[in-house]
């Protein structure tokens, strides 16, 4: 069939077509205001006067000479050390993606090799945890963390967003390690291999696909997290998410609030880069789940 | 796979999922069983020349020795489950009795804490579940049909919402819909009204958590169901047309059925997630109004000084049990497939 050779512009067609524009609109305006606006004072970002202040930015030209000012960002990223946070996040995200991935492959290997019964009920209690929300386990966490005296510190925080981004590494590449036909690595044994250096030999070379796609969830899992840092990490180690939040909690005074737009854009910044340069693995992970079966 | 490389292997992710997600939730349970110790008080007569008065102070150190010595608290066994935070059976019974129809008893069960807040996250996840699966169906029906220079951007730009870091990206609506900015500016002008704030009441304000969750998972089922939609068979498309189905037709009975499978799938993630709702309550504040059971642990954790452990794990365990409650039925179909199958996997 020819796709669609003549375009006619039925009824349907344009409600479902004003349907998508209004969704396009719906997703990407909020993000163009913000980040438009952050470059505003905040009696134009939050104008009592008149909402069209912030387009032209009436105030912003009056208090600084000019329609752009980076004082939100100056404030945020120096005066209140914002820089920190996001040294932590690097750390803290750095470190789960690794330590996950390491983990992660090992186990969905195994799980996807091997057809007896507790292989099953692994996956199974994998599938309850990762539906578990996560603050229901950070109060399980915080008494014991205080008595061994391991509150507040970064490895704690990797090692704990590590094990909760398990259950999901491990089905995601239990059901990639699937499609990789078994008879690869079985002819690697047959001619020798123990099953340790099959894996290395065989299989490593061939799982990046799978294992960038994996890594991308993981990441995205410890970049966003808010329960679990928020609770976990002491002030000076904070990662930027609980840091916004708290820039809100203190930021009551003229013009701070600014300080909050600025990190929110900044934090959405590394996310955007993300998107741009692995829509098309996001997607794949997004559908791996579901097209399969 | 020998059993003994299968350990091997499964090893760190097994020992990590134990330590850090298992054994908490012991941990949770035997806190749950605990309550904060009360404060020592001692109780001193002070005699002076118009005779003796009694006067009842806190022993400072001694409340602190209790504290060391026993961090759980005092044992309290299933009390706290039972007490007015939490499954109130006390106050449930005492509004069953006093109130003449169902909707005072409502009323009056939906103000205690636990129960408000289980009614909002049911309610949000029951809203915003099906309306995400309704609109991302049609907005990948419309995307489908566009010209493909344009699917890639509009794929770009859809995945931006459900990406962007929960808290962050319901910050930046609060900022909009605040009274001071543009779409809360909008409204007012719209209602004429200089002090419509969308804070002020409770149905506003559930109504806007309900839009912000379709906003940010919205973008997961209109994905899902655009690579289903790659899918279709061409052929069934074709002989439908031969067949004289009009494109409407040919949606309903060609297109959907195709996509069945992947609607219980993403049925499943929607309800995991909404489940779990928290950050927006942080972000728009709206604490007032609305509180989710994950928003009522985090704020007894928060409690400055003296967090409540024990309320914390009574409402995680209540939590947890509720979703497994909710994952029973996929739980007993996987295990059925997978008796059936005889192997793991298919």
């Amino acid at each position: 069939m020819t796709k669609q050779t003549k375009r006619r512009l039925t009824f349907g067609r344009i409600i479902s077509l004003s349907l998508v524009c209004t969704w396009l609109c719906l997703a990407a305006f909020p993000f163009i205001w913000t980040f438009w606006g952050s470059f505003k004072v905040q009696s134009d970002f939050f104008s009592k006067a008149d909402w069209m202040n912030a387009l032209w930015g009436t105030n912003t030209l009056e208090q600084t000479g000019s329609a752009f000012t980076s004082t939100a960002y100056q404030g945020a990223w120096v005066i209140e050390k914002f820089w920190k946070n996001f040294m932590n996040t690097g750390i803290v995200v750095l470190s789960t993606v690794v330590i996950s991935l390491t983990f992660g492959t090992l186990g969905g290997y195994a799980l996807a090799r091997s057809g007896f019964r507790y292989a099953f009920w692994i996956l199974m209690a994998a599938l309850v945890f990762r539906a578990m929300p996560h603050i229901t386990l950070v109060s399980g966490y915080l008494l014991p963390f205080f008595e061994w005296n391991i509150w507040g510190h970064l490895p704690t925080t990797i090692i704990v967003l590590v094990a909760i981004n398990q259950p999901f590494t491990l089905w995601m590449l239990h059901s990639f390690f699937l499609n990789i036909p078994k008879d690869m690595d079985e002819s690697a044994m047959i001619d020798g291999c123990s099953r340790f250096q099959a894996f290395r030999l065989v299989i490593v070379p061939v799982m990046w696909p799978g294992v960038i796609t994996t890594g991308l969830f993981s990441f995205l899992l410890a970049y966003n997290d808010f329960a679990v840092t928020a609770m976990l990490l002491s002030e000076e180690n904070e990662t930027i998410i609980p840091a916004i939040n708290s820039f809100l909690g203190t930021t009551q005074v003229e013009g701070k609030v600014m300080y909050a737009v600025a990190a929110v854009v900044s934090a959405t910044a590394p996310l955007f880069v993300l998107i741009l340069f692995f829509q098309r693995q996001i997607v794949s992970g997004l559908t791996a789940g579901a097209v399969k079966g | 796979m020998k059993h003994r490389a299968f350990f091997w292997f499964i090893l760190p992710t097994l020992a990590a999922m134990t330590l850090f997600i298992a054994l908490p939730i012991v941990s949770v349970f035997v806190q749950s069983l605990y309550v904060q110790h009360e404060q020592v008080l001692v109780i001193s007569e002070n005699c002076g020349p118009f005779g003796c008065k009694q006067s009842t102070s806190v022993d400072i150190a001694a409340t602190e020795k209790l504290r060391e010595e026993a961090p759980l608290g005092q044992f309290n066994g299933l009390g706290t489950y039972s007490n007015r935070s939490h499954l109130a059976f006390a106050e449930v019974g005492a509004a069953w009795a006093t109130s003449d129809t169902i909707d005072a008893f409502w009323d009056e069960v939906v103000n205690l804490p636990f129960y408000g807040a289980l009614t909002f996250t049911l309610t949000y996840t029951a809203a915003v579940t099906p309306l995400v699966l309704l609109l991302g169906l049609a907005i990948a029906i419309g995307v489908n049909s566009l010209p493909s220079l344009l699917k890639g951007p509009s794929i770009f730009v859809s995945l931006l919402p459900f990406l962007v870091t929960p808290l962050v990206g319901s910050l930046i609506l609060f900022w909009m819909v605040d009274s001071d900015g543009v779409i809360g500016a909008i409204i007012q002008l719209i209602f004429d009204d200089p002090n419509l704030s969308l804070k002020a009441s409770a149905t506003l304000t559930w109504t806007m958590l309900i839009l912000y969750g379709v906003w940010h998972t919205l973008p997961f089922s209109f994905i899902v169901f655009y690579a289903g939609l790659q899918t279709v068979p061409l052929e069934t498309l074709e002989a439908a047309q031969v067949d004289g189905a009009t494109k409407w037709q040919r949606t309903i009975y060609v297109v959907v059925p195709h996509l069945v499978p992947l609607i219980s799938f993403v049925t499943l993630m929607l309800l995991m997630d909404n489940f779990r709702v928290f950050e927006p309550i942080v972000s728009f504040s709206a604490e007032a109004h609305a509180r989710s059971l994950s928003w009522i642990i985090f704020n007894d954790l928060r409690e400055s000084g003296n967090p409540l452990y024990g309320s914390a794990g009574a409402t995680s365990m209540l939590t947890i049990l509720g979703v497994v409650f909710l994952l029973t039925p996929v739980l007993i179909r996987t295990w059925r497939d997978f008796k059936g199958a005889g192997r793991l996997g298919r």
